[in-house]
């Protein structure tokens, strides 16, 4: 317990530590932090609750959609407009889930792939309200708290949204780390039994991709804020497959799974765009399936395999 | 009012060709699925390998359109085999997690050869042409393309359900499907059974493809943008259920075509929550049950 809050500081200090090592590389840094927080909440549903799902894209949609609409036509407060992204994808995660947790597997892969193709659509035709194809433009932020305005070079960007995710991990840890959280994962491991013996496993089930949902939105509404942009392939089916491989890469299901699977993915990116853009999908496909069958578990479960043979920690 | 059902008439028939389309694309993928527990969501792939093969046939080598779609399935049902063989048998009893993230990269990086060989833009087939006139069969003067598809869609349904229902190794397949290893102790080869089943599957996924590529251009795109759909027929009709998902294949094809053009503006988003309505009912679709 004591190596698991160690490390739970130390991601913490790592969020802290990157503007002073990289002052250069804070809007890479923003970024990162945003799509770690989206795949944190991912990691609940398909990490602990062992869901498989390609739809996570939708709630960060529409968290992005409603904190940009919420700045456009209500108030550019940063922080009300978290709770309002949040709130909205929650309202889509408890509407998604009734239908979408009765089913699994196969049926649940294709559910979620409909769910972000219908909020895609619905977006895209609503061109009124959200900017249809050509993206939710205009937005102005005030600043955070009133105090902290949004600087050029993206220092405030960070500080906010890695504040927002260390508060998020912070949720995300207790949750885990609750009886809730044993559940979801006994629910994961055998949900025959799990029943047997009277978990209400369909609702813990609901929580979780509620608050999963939510999470995401807020994630959502941070990059809205923060890009003070919002567009239409923030609810891709593309997007939500990188997210999902964000976490895979990290490991699932491994707490800190996000916090390494998110920066590698994005720098990666990062690197290719610029030095060969045109295999990017080559070599990220390349990538999946050497972890698939060199280092199932992803990179936590490699490191965690390394620290075990060099002793530094029981197996 | 003759007008409307003259309307009505010519969008089913539309409706059913390119339901006949999707059941050839999907069908593998309920097989592979309900045999090997297989979630193989790169079962687009093969369709798209086979339309490039056939379209790449036809004007580069200048075969002819027929031998060019026989070539394609036959070449991507081998190499469906082999696939399953080297990497897809390894994952039969991993977690779900795993099975998906190994499609996922199979539909990357075959993104990244097909963009790689052919470019971002999408293949025009040249039809032959016994194929590109018009025929009147009888409710209608379609599109001779559209009648062959109909009618080549029927048969294979037919030979699918006579192979399965009729032939011994039909009866092999059922035998594994129900229960593996009763199917394995009275001396079925069930890794056999197995293997010709996804190269089966394969085979008329890409036959899907090459016979379907002037309704669902080829395009690198393809086995991402297509993919729910094939999910959609596999779901609703449940795990191996080949007669279902001829039924779930055309049904789909027909109202959704109607739908494409009564409410061109919301089809799509009406189309994804009626099959959700659906599944609300029937979360496992309309599979008999199965004994796992």
């Amino acid at each position: 317990m004591t190596a698991t809050r160690l490390l739970d500081g130390l991601v913490i200090a790592a969020l802290a530590i990157v503007p002073v090592l990289a002052p250069g590389y804070l809007d890479l840094g923003t970024r990162i932090v945003i799509v770690a927080l989206c795949a944190m909440s991912l990691d609940l549903v398909v990490g602990y609750c062992g869901l498989v799902t390609l739809g996570h894209a939708a709630f960060f949609g529409v968290g992005a959609y409603a904190a940009g609409i919420f700045a456009l036509r209500a108030s550019a407060e940063p922080l009300a407009g978290l709770l309002v992204g949040g709130a909205a994808a929650a309202l889509l995660g408890i509407l998604s889930g009734a239908v979408l947790l009765r089913s699994r597997r196969l049926t649940l892969i294709m559910l979620s792939l409909a769910t972000v193709l219908v909020v895609q659509e619905t977006a895209n035709k609503l061109g009124w309200l959200t900017g249809g194809a050509d993206g939710l433009q205009g937005i102005s932020m005030a600043p955070v708290a009133g105090l902290f305005a949004f600087d050029l070079f993206g220092r405030v960007s960070y500080v906010y949204a890695a504040v927002v995710l260390a508060l998020g991990f912070l949720v995300f840890r207790s949750l885990v780390d609750s009886n809730f959280g044993r559940s979801l994962v006994g629910i994961r491991e055998n949900e025959a039994r799990m029943r047997a013996i009277g978990t209400p496993v369909d609702a813990r089930l609901r929580a979780a991709f509620v608050i999963a949902a939510a999470m995401a939105g807020v994630a959502g509404a941070l990059q809205a804020q923060v890009a003070e942009f919002v567009a239409l392939n923030a609810l891709s089916v593309e997007f939500s497959s990188e997210i999902l491989i964000m976490l895979i890469l990290g490991g699932a299901g491994r707490r800190y799974g996000a916090f390494l699977g998110a920066p590698v993915y994005v720098v990666m990116q990062d690197y290719l765009a610029r030095e060969d853009p045109a295999n990017w999908y080559l070599w990220i496909g390349l990538l999946l399936l050497a972890i698939v069958f060199l280092a199932p578990g992803g990179l936590t479960a490699w490191v965690s395999a390394l620290s075990r043979r060099l002793g530094w920690s029981r197996p | 009012m003759l007008e409307i059902i003259d309307l009505l008439g010519s969008l089913t028939f539309y409706g059913t060709a390119y339901g006949m389309v999707l059941y050839l694309l999907a069908v593998g993928l309920s097989v592979t699925l309900g045999l090997m527990r297989f979630i193989n969501l790169a079962h687009g792939v093969f369709a798209m390998t086979g339309g490039y093969l056939t379209v790449t046939a036809m004007s580069r080598l200048g075969v002819p359109f027929l031998p060019a779609v026989l070539a394609a399935v036959i070449l991507v049902g081998a190499l469906g085999m082999l696939l399953e063989r080297t990497l897809c048998r390894r994952l039969y009893k991993a977690p779900i997690l795993e099975q998906v993230l190994f499609s996922i990269g199979l539909i990357f990086v075959s993104i990244a050869i097909a963009r790689y060989l052919f470019g971002p833009l999408a293949q025009p087939i040249t039809l032959p042409g016994w194929l590109s006139g018009r025929l009147d069969v009888g409710i209608g003067v379609f599109p001779t393309y559209r009648v062959f598809l109909v009618g080549v869609g029927a048969l294979l349904a037919l030979a699918i359900w006579a192979g399965i229902e009729r032939t011994r190794f039909g009866a092999s397949v059922r035998a594994a499907v129900d229960n593996r290893r009763m199917a394995e102790s009275v001396g079925i080869n069930v890794d056999l059974v197995f293997m010709v089943c996804f190269g089966l599957g394969t085979a008329l996924a890409a036959l899907g493809g090459s016979l379907g590529a002037d309704l669902l251009p080829i395009y690198p795109g393809y086995p991402n943008d297509y993919l729910v759909y094939f999910l959609i027929v596999v779901a609703v009709a449940g795990a191996g259920n080949v007669g279902g998902a001829l039924a779930v294949a055309l049904a789909f094809g027909i109202v959704d075509t109607m739908i494409r053009y009564f409410l061109p503006d919301f089809g799509r988003v009406l189309i994804f929550v009626l099959v959700m309505a659906v599944l609300y009912r029937r979360p496992h679709g309309f599979a008999p049950k199965i004994h796992a």
